[in-house]
């Protein structure tokens, strides 16, 4: 039984202007020990399918799902109690800015331990003991005396590691980090995500990563999933998806990134024509079909999944075109 | 010999910072001594991570800022002895978020004629023909002429940015972080609208980035900054093949190309930034270096020849 098993989630946001499909029959499964990483530009709906995993939606997104399971449980059919009790116990998730996700009023201590004391009958020696223990394990040194220090006196890298930690409190099963080390330097990004990857290992964790970042994707995942206008468009084994990228989509995504030593400096990069479209009402056909330069009348048609290879799936009905690297 | 179009020389800023109620100000070095030249027609890149001083330099080049010490020249003139006008007119900026550097009340037309207007170069009608040009130049259809930032998307708005800096046109570009705020195919457009503006109206850009990859992609020449200092300035070839200091080494190495053969880096240097107020002796990287000696405890390096450029390590050669 996979740790995580998502079948065609949909979430909808009622505007003025009409129903917004935000995420568009969305599927994945993900397995202890496998990282998945969720990739797509701004408004691709990545980040609204790690928060519906939470059931941390905006209240006025409507989420639904063919069935949506977290290690045999239910969530679609999980009550509010039962979400609180999952959050932070069992499921975690590490947010972009730790200085908004981290509460400015209390301690670093204060924080990390009601992470585990609110799951878990231990006193407040042994979850400090625990918070310490922690943060030394993401590399924080002096840990002791931080718990004393407030978000405000820690750098960008550190309000991380301490994010980090609070998610390890309970020892959770699922992690999910979204845009984990957007706002930190190259040399701490880094450090974070060898972090991340050392701590998965060695708890046998799930974890999704959610980026916009190719390159983060293709150093720290075993799987990937390119999301566009709220649809799944590609998914497979990350060597697979970089070795034979095979949607449109995603070989524009990887043209349009500078790579040093394969790209030609000062030559035009690759680029998408076009924007991504509304998403507002029914919407028939390839979402990427308007900015495609192979579409055909084909592509107006709903859109088969298709296997390209072991677990290396598109949706998109042309023949894939090998790209020259 | 041309004149540089830009020249720092030994450019120092420093902070006084306050400690507290009847505690003498403590001074931060943001940018200690720093002698750059910038060739016209060039890409002058300037990497380095948050608080190693980029953005105060950028400032200085810009006018915003006084240098505590050394003096910058454009085409040989110090800054200092030129108009402030004069300057604005010959170095514009374009910033990291053009969700911020635009004002949402003002259209587009206005936006990119407020530098003219600004140093009243014009008649209405002519600054009318200069902003449908420069909609022109950066690849915006003129009907956007009348719509306001919050109807554009973050490619359009950068657009108008660029339109903005350039509508004066000046010499040098002052790009900092121009694209960081922008998604990835966006970026793309973006990089390559620079470089074909910069061939046709013959610009110089000073670009200020943390992502290597870009800067590779466009770059002639490369500072790297470190705690304030030009640790590495080379030609780009020089710097990503046979880079000399050790944190321009782990910088590169923190570049993640999208190649899942590669996995993660097998060593990341450890550490942080060291408090700026209280710089470490010696070379101001031998804490997180991995080859530090007692040298580089005691002695500071001054900037060594290498090819293409200079390196301050005492182990450069």
């Amino acid at each position: 039984m996979p740790l995580l098993d998502v079948d065609h989630l949909t979430i909808e946001i009622p505007t003025e202007a009409g129903l917004l499909h935000a995420v568009n029959g969305v599927s994945f499964t993900l397995e202890r020990g496998e990282t998945l990483a969720i990739v797509g530009e701004s408004g691709s709906g990545k980040s609204l399918t790690s928060l519906a995993l939470m059931d941390l939606l905006p209240s006025r997104a409507v989420r639904k799902a063919r069935s949506m399971r977290f290690d045999g449980i239910d969530l679609m059919a999980a009550g509010r109690r039962e979400m609180e009790d999952l959050r932070g116990d069992r499921m975690a998730m590490i947010f972009q800015e730790p200085m908004t996700s981290l509460n400015p009023a209390y301690t670093v201590g204060d924080q990390l331990t009601e992470a585990l004391r609110r799951h878990r009958p231990v006193s407040r020696a042994e979850a400090r003991d625990r918070a310490v223990h922690l943060l030394e394990r993401v590399g924080i040194t002096a840990a002791a005396s931080r718990l004393g220090q407030y978000p405000h006196q820690l750098s960008g890298g550190l309000r991380q590691r301490v994010m980090i930690a609070m998610g390890l409190m309970c020892e959770p099963d699922l992690i999910i980090a979204d845009e984990p080390t957007t706002a930190l330097d190259v040399t701490i990004q880094a450090q974070i995500l060898m972090l991340l990857r050392d701590i998965q290992r060695e708890f046998g964790m799930g974890l999704i990563l959610v980026t916009h970042d190719l390159g983060v994707v293709a150093r720290v995942a075993t799987k990937v999933a390119v999301m566009y206008a709220g649809r799944l468009i590609e998914t497979g084994p990350v060597e697979a998806v970089f070795g034979a990228p095979s949607h449109p989509y995603t070989q524009g995504l990887l043209r349009a990134i500078p790579v040093p030593g394969r790209t030609r400096p000062g030559e035009p990069l690759g680029t998408i024509p076009g924007q991504v479209p509304n998403l507002i009402g029914p919407l028939a056909g390839c979402a990427f079909r308007n900015r495609c330069d192979r579409a055909t009348e084909a592509c107006a048609a709903a859109i088969p999944e298709r296997d390209l290879g072991p677990g290396h799936r598109m949706a998109c009905v042309l023949d894939p075109v090998a790209v020259p690297a | 010999m041309t004149v540089p179009v830009l020249e720092l020389d030994n450019v120092t800023k420093i902070y006084p910072v306050p400690q507290g109620m009847f505690k003498p100000r403590a001074m931060l070095t943001a940018v200690g001594g720093v002698s750059l030249t910038v060739a016209r027609g060039e890409v002058h890149a300037l990497v380095g991570e948050s608080g190693s001083g980029k953005s105060t330099l950028a400032k200085m080049l810009l006018g915003l800022t006084k240098p505590t010490a050394g003096e910058i020249r454009i085409d040989g003139v110090p800054i200092a002895q030129t108009d402030r006008r004069e300057v604005a007119r010959r170095i514009q900026p374009v910033f990291q978020d053009p969700y911020s550097s635009l004002n949402p009340r003002k259209s587009v037309a206005d936006l990119i004629a407020l530098p003219l207007v600004a140093h009243g170069i014009g008649t209405s009608a002519s600054r009318q023909k200069k902003v449908a040009e420069m909609l022109d130049a950066v690849g915006l259809p003129r009907r956007m002429i009348d719509a306001y930032p919050g109807q554009m998307s973050g490619g359009q708005r950068q657009r108008v940015a660029i339109a903005r800096a350039l509508v004066m046109q000046p010499d040098v570009l002052i790009c900092d972080e121009p694209t960081s705020a922008l998604d990835v195919s966006v970026q793309a457009q973006i990089l390559n609208l620079l470089m074909d503006l910069k061939r046709e109206f013959k610009l110089t850009y000073f670009f200020i980035s943390h992502n290597l990859a870009v800067v590779e992609h466009l770059a002639d020449r490369v500072a790297v900054m470190y705690l304030g200092r030009i640790v590495e300035e080379r030609g780009r070839e020089a710097l990503f093949t046979q880079a000399s200091h050790p944190y321009s080494r782990a910088l590169l190495d923190c570049v993640l190309t999208p190649d899942p053969s590669l996995g993660m880096p097998d060593t990341v240097i450890a550490g942080s930034f060291p408090n700026p107020i209280a710089p470490p002796p010696g070379c101001a990287f031998h804490p997180r270096c991995p080859r530090a000696t007692d040298r580089c405890h005691a002695e500071a390096p001054g900037s060594l020849p290498v090819a293409d450029g200079v390196a301050a390590c005492h182990y450069a050669s």
